[in-house]
């Protein structure tokens, strides 16, 4: 049964500088809390979201059974992240178009929306807001911060940018930064959106359009690469949409693949935003923190004082186990705490978000020997 | 073998407040002993998902590895003591990994089942393959793929210049001194690089 949840927003007036340069002044944040902080303020856990995730973590809004948390299998009252024990927050990033501050919006500074001039936000702006956040809610030092794929990156940068906030981080089906394929992939599907008629070089919302037909290709392509070879084999495989006849055509749905792709991206299509995906994307490829340690991750981690739970999935070739044996290999020449799971699931890079009991009893594990009482000195 | 005797055993080989990697660390309850009771830190390895899911349970930092793709992961020198309880006979490069583990830590120690015991022997006189509690496996499903005595042990040592600090056997609860070759079911060996001895 899941717990219902209420969203909250709080507004920043004091300007965020980015990494890009120049500032987001007059921005909100939105958010979701669950559970009880303890009088230490020291059970505390940030989870942090992917490409297209939000605030909306865990539980369900009043009235509406079936709008589960994005990482309710996770996160709620007796699950591995348990809320009967921890604090969680969930937060919405900069530039999404689930409740925060994002390009849909008005731009104080000129009342236009913001559009395609939304500045460029990084992963480390992103977790320069969530500390904000977090001072706002009274909260120094994070028990967790916790994150897969994308997310798995913002927990990371957290032991780097505020090394003495964080206890531990859980940092899963990530990478230190994206290869040349990953960015590729990412290019593929901005230009899909960027050359789509409807986008109006990003300013589609005075046009009174959206670029769909661009999101669509966008999110097939993601599609494909978030599950593995034999998942989608064993799903799908050479199974036709209808009878067991080819139809000899080039354009109509013949396998069910084309259509479970079609039906995926036509759903993106109608509630993400075009101008949010190229950010978040952008913000993927940027991620790199060895870049100011001359490509050097060990050097870079040294700043990194949380202990670690690493998780990575076998099947995952989009966020590969080598990726999360980087960072591994980082920390233990580092000589830092760390945990490292690598889970044999079927399933690619969707692993992260799915129920595995080997995943979940190690997430479990970790969490339950986080001591949220004696921490806080 | 697992058990007091072993972890008390190990113990007393490792120095005190060592930085430990224990390959093929179990349920992490070894390290855990010598965490808690014997000053050291470091991180096991191991392949298992339960194991592994026992380790990080109990507060023992655990990295989930394949011991056959290597020690990659660990740097040179980098740690005092490389443990390797009951490992080495499951691993198809069990030589390569002997001189991992003396190329990541100063000190090796390694214990494995005694083929050369003299039970052992005495099944395959009778020409049957051991069945014992070190060798509880019958020869069609025995993960104990590199089966080894003693003394063959003392030759690999020789032929990778690995210098053999301390040597016993353990037969139930005693340690063996005397012939171990034949008269212990474990075999317990304390390993240096030679290169290290005249450093």
């Amino acid at each position: 049964m899941s717990f219902i949840v209420s969203p909250s927003s709080m507004q920043f007036h004091e300007p965020l500088a980015l990494s890009a340069g120049g500032a987001l002044v007059d921005y909100h944040l939105s958010f979701e809390t669950y559970g009880q902080l303890n009088q230490f303020k020291s059970n505390a856990v940030l989870i942090c979201h992917a490409l297209n995730a939000s605030h909306h973590v865990a539980g369900v809004y009043r009235g509406q059974d079936k709008s589960e948390g994005w990482w309710n299998n996770m996160i709620g009252p007796g699950k591995p992240v348990d809320t009967d024990r921890f604090f969680v927050i969930g937060v919405n990033n900069l530039g999404s178009c689930f409740g925060s501050t994002g390009p849909m919006h008005k731009n104080p500074q000129t009342g236009r929306t913001y559009g395609a001039d939304f500045p460029v936000v990084t992963v480390e702006d992103w977790v320069n807001a969530q500390a904000r956040l977090l001072d706002e809610l009274g909260i120094d030092t994070l028990a967790a911060v916790m994150g897969g794929s994308l997310g798995g990156m913002q927990a990371l940068s957290w032991s780097l940018q505020y090394p003495h906030r964080v206890k531990h981080a859980v940092v899963i089906a990530s990478a230190p930064n994206l290869t040349a394929e990953n960015i590729a992939f990412n290019e593929v599907a901005r230009r899909a959106i960027v050359t789509d008629p409807d986008f109006h070089g990003g300013h589609f919302y005075e046009h009174g359009v959206v670029p769909e037909r661009g999101l669509r290709i966008a999110r097939m392509l993601g599609h494909i690469t978030y599950l593995s070879d034999d998942v989608m084999n064993s799903k799908f495989g050479r199974k036709l949409h209808q009878g067991n006849d080819y139809q000899y055509s080039t354009q109509a749905i013949e396998f069910q693949i084309e259509s479970y792709l079609r039906y995926q991206g036509d759903k993106f299509s109608k509630y993400f935003d075009a101008n949010t995906y190229l950010l978040i994307t952008r913000a993927l490829d940027y991620f790199d923190p060895a870049k100011a340690f001359n490509g050097s991750l060990v050097q870079a981690m040294a700043r990194a004082t949380a202990e670690f739970l690493l998780i990575s999935f076998t099947t995952d070739w989009r966020f590969a186990p080598g990726r999360s044996r980087e960072m591994v290999q980082s920390l233990v020449a580092n000589k830092r705490k760390l945990s490292y799971a690598e889970i044999d699931a079927p399933q690619g890079h969707d692993a992260f978000l799915l129920d595995d009991s080997r995943y979940m009893n190690v997430v479990r594990a970790y969490f339950e020997r986080i001591n949220t009482v004696s921490e806080k000195t | 073998m697992t058990g007091k005797l072993l972890a008390q055993t190990i113990a007393e080989l490792v120095p005190y407040g060592s930085r430990v990697l224990d390959l093929g660390c179990g349920d992490g309850a070894l390290l855990n002993f010598l965490q808690s009771q014997h000053g050291c830190s470091g991180y096991g390895v191991e392949i298992d998902d339960a194991n592994v899911a026992a380790c990080v349970k109990r507060g023992v930092q655990v990295i989930q590895l394949n011991l056959e793709q290597g020690l990659r992961l660990f740097e040179d020198q980098s740690f005092d003591v490389v443990l390797q309880i009951d490992t080495l006979q499951h691993l198809k490069n069990a030589e390569t990994m002997l001189k991992e583990t003396l190329r990541v830590a100063r000190m090796g120690i390694i214990t494995f089942p005694n083929f050369g015991h003299w039970f052992n022997r005495w099944s395959v006189l009778c020409g049957r393959m051991p069945v014992t509690a070190q060798l509880p496996y019958e020869w069609y499903d025995t993960p104990n793929i590199r089966v080894g005595t003693f003394a063959d042990f003392q030759a690999l040592a020789l032929k990778n210049r690995l210098h053999i600090k301390y040597a016993f056997g353990l037969e139930g609860e005693k340690i063996v001194h005397f012939w171990p070759n034949a008269r212990a079911a474990t075999a317990v060996f304390q390993l240096t690089s030679e290169s290290q001895l005249t450093a």
